[in-house]
């Protein structure tokens, strides 16, 4: 058994920011879009993860960033849920395409 | 020394008359703004009086030499440490002498006017703009510096501005006021001019420092405004020329004159105030306030001014001939008087003997105020009881209004220069002065008086005898009390203003002239004055169709002395056909299509941009998201591959 390097873990995570991307593009349910914002950012978090561990093992810096984008993660996600139940409050659907008041 | 709070409070007591009565008036004077107007300027000449006497018996008079005072100076407006505008007071000999004038005269048309305005609907109105009038008048009067006469200046012109457009009912005098207004501002651009020529060269703002500057002949200013020159003048002859058109344009000098023929739309006492008596002789008062640097500085400007006068002098006369409204005549004849001041300066010298005509002409600006506004308000009371300006509707008269008839005549007589009253001592000054100097103005001068002569008493024929009496509504009278008590003071005043010994109190230098009063030089211009007087009684006494014919035969010179030899239409076709035409609409096309054009243009072409951009706001979050990749990944590119 191998035991998996950078690379493997660098592809994991760029798997994951395209597959967040792509769901981010493609989907029209908000809660949904949020869900792939999610999946961006622990691919982001990953990252960091990484590199501290193989470029700079004896340094923390990495580890403290993910600790603080988990933090910002938590807060965006109740900003955008609570965007999301104001959204269905007034347009009774969380379709993301129903809330084009302000195009030109 | 002057008594400085007298002074002051001439100037500002008429200015409280205009600020109560142009503030309350309305509210609370209604009826007693008159008296209010006439109180306060009752004052205002008391003081004025007390001030003249001081001035000419008290302390004026320091080693036999009248000495020019400055009893209040301080700066309104400092700029650097050497530049201000200041304020302050003048107390000279001719500023003393003017500020009787203003405050008798305008007192006179105060107590005239409370009977001829009475029931207007804008009375106190028609008080406030008096006030400020006679406000601004004192205040150019008593300028220390060549910027306060320009403020006040202007003031002057406001006010008379205000004041000829008082029936802004009427379009005439709407039309009229903003005429007078238009060209005396045009003149006064000039005046702006040479005061800042003046000014910058003598690098100094009062009369005293400016005009020691630009006389002494060491002077290092006189040698730098002299030296410089533009199209081949010096600086100094140029600033003196603008300076004389400022006051050409205020004094109605040809050919700046067209506004005060119309300025007669006014009211009648306000044209003997402003139009006959005080602010039309600013120009005279502005020239004899820079004397020395017009007799000294530039001595060929000063002739000009001669000959500007007599040509307006001879000009105005024989306009004055043909004319049959009663107040155009008077203001032709107005101009023509105020050209005599004028050449009268212009053929005077500084200092000694030379300078008679610099006394002759202040004489004839005192003498003229009186009988001039005399005439005014004579010919006011008969507007007032005729209801025409019209000369055919009017005749017979004398009558019907012994005392108008009897201080018309007085003042009639003063102005044609009949011995012993007013006119004939000053205007014989003014003759001898232009003898001794300038033999063909002298001339000129002596057709004038001959003119001048034949017009009055065309006038005073045509309205007091000729026709019999008709029936003129003979529900109403000549006039009370107070407007026979002015006509009456006035003619006093022509009667006798002319036994004053002038050359004692005013010349160029301020020390005493002896006049000298041959009798034997009189007899010629008297002569003229009497042929002039016997005519118009040969041609007016009686009605006779002798006037007509005359007219008849002389009918091509007739014409165009009857259309004011046609100087209006001359203007209106410079400025209608000429400066309209050419200049005028080029520039309202340029205007229109190229300036306006670029601006539109630069609208739609945004607007159509505009147009088309706007669909990227589309209102779809994802498209946004995915402009917003196509951004990282160009600047991704951007940064890898190209920077």
């Amino acid at each position: 058994m191998m035991e998996p390097g950078l690379y493997h873990i660098l592809f994991i995570s760029t798997a994951l920011f395209f597959i967040g991307m792509y769901g981010f593009f493609t989907r029209r349910n908000l809660i949904t879009m949020l869900m792939s914002i999610e999946l961006i950012l622990n691919s982001v978090n990953l990252n960091f993860i990484a590199f501290n561990k193989y470029l700079w093992a004896e340094k923390m810096d990495g580890l403290f960033f993910t600790l603080f984008v988990i933090a910002i993660a938590a807060a965006e996600a109740a900003i955008g849920i609570a965007i999301i139940i104001n959204l269905y409050r007034s347009h009774q659907s969380i379709d993301v395409e129903s809330a084009e008041e302000l195009k030109y | 020394m002057p008594n400085t709070i007298n002074i002051l409070l001439i100037l500002i007591l008429p200015f409280i008359g205009f600020l109560l009565l142009g503030l309350l008036g309305k509210k609370y004077f209604n009826k007693t703004a008159g008296l209010i107007g006439t109180a306060l300027l009752f004052v205002a000449t008391i003081l004025a009086l007390h001030t003249a006497y001081e001035y000419f018996f008290v302390y004026g008079k320091v080693a036999d030499v009248y000495q020019s005072f400055i009893p209040l100076q301080f700066h309104w407006l400092q700029f650097t440490a050497t530049l201000s505008i200041d304020m302050g007071l003048t107390i000279d000999a001719i500023s003393v002498m003017m500020l009787l004038v203003v405050t008798f005269i305008s007192l006179m048309v105060h107590v005239y006017s409370l009977e001829y305005m009475k029931g207007d609907a804008r009375f106190p109105v028609y008080y406030s703009f008096l006030g400020l009038f006679t406000f601004s008048m004192l205040g150019l009067v008593l300028a220390a510096n060549i910027f306060q006469i320009y403020i006040f200046w202007e003031l002057v012109g406001v006010s008379s501005f205000l004041l000829i457009g008082y029936y802004y009912e009427k379009s005439s005098a709407v039309a009229a006021s903003k005429k007078a207004f238009i060209v005396t501002r045009f003149a006064d651009f000039g005046f702006l001019i040479g005061i800042l020529i003046l000014s910058y060269y003598a690098d100094s703002l009062n009369f005293s420092t400016l005009i020691e500057r630009l006389t002494a002949p060491q002077s290092n200013e006189l040698k730098i405004a002299t030296a410089a020159t533009f199209l081949g003048i010096s600086a100094l002859t140029w600033g003196a020329i603008l300076v004389f058109v400022g006051g050409a344009g205020k004094s109605a000098m040809f050919p700046l004159h067209i506004w005060l023929p119309d300025a007669m739309e006014g009211p009648t006492p306000v044209s003997a105030l402003i139009h006959a008596a005080t602010m039309v002789v600013a120009g005279v008062y502005l020239v004899a306030r820079l004397f020395p640097v017009f007799a000294i500085g530039t001595p060929a400007v000063l002739e000009g001014v001669g000959w500007v006068g007599a040509v307006s002098a001879v000009f105005a006369a024989v306009i004055a001939c043909t004319q049959t409204d009663i107040k155009r005549v008077l203001a032709y004849s107005t101009m023509s008087q105020i050209g005599f001041m004028m050449f009268a300066l212009g053929v005077s010298k500084y200092g000694g003997e030379d300078g008679l005509g610099y006394t002759a002409s202040l004489f004839h600006l005192f003498t003229h105020a009186m009988f001039k506004a005399l005439l005014f308000l004579g010919a006011g009371s008969v507007i007032h009881f005729v209801h025409s300006n019209e000369m055919q509707n009017m005749g017979g008269l004398r009558k019907l209004m012994p005392v108008t008839h009897i201080t018309f005549l007085i003042a009639c007589l003063a102005i044609a220069g009949v011995p012993p009253l007013a006119g004939f001592f000053s205007k014989e000054e003014i003759l001898l002065a232009a003898y001794q100097q300038n033999k063909i103005i002298y001339g000129v001068a002596l057709a004038t008086s001959g003119l001048t002569a034949f017009y009055m008493f065309r006038l005073y024929f045509s309205i007091f005898w000729n026709k019999a009496p008709e029936a003129y509504g003979a529900h109403h009278s000549e006039g009370g009390g107070a407007m026979k008590t002015p006509l009456i003071l006035l003619s006093v005043g022509a009667l006798f203003t002319g036994f004053i010994p002038f050359g004692k109190y005013v010349s160029t230098d301020g020390k005493m002239l002896e006049s000298h009063f041959h009798f034997s030089f009189t007899i010629l211009p008297v002569m003229i004055g009497v042929a002039g007087i016997l005519i118009a009684m040969l041609l007016y006494k009686k009605q006779n169709n002798r006037p007509d014919k005359l007219a008849k035969s002389i009918s091509g010179i007739y014409q165009s002395a009857y259309h004011k030899f046609y100087i209006d239409e001359v203007y209106l076709f410079v400025t209608k056909k000429i400066l309209f035409n050419l200049v005028g609409k080029p520039f309202a096309w340029f205007d229109r299509t190229v300036i306006d054009g670029i601006v539109n243009q630069t609208a739609s072409i945004t607007q159509s941009i505009a147009e088309e951009i706007k669909k990227i706001q589309s209102g779809k979050v994802q498209l946004y998201a995915i402009y917003f990749l196509m951004g990282v990944i160009a600047l991704a590119i951007f940064f890898i591959y190209v920077w």
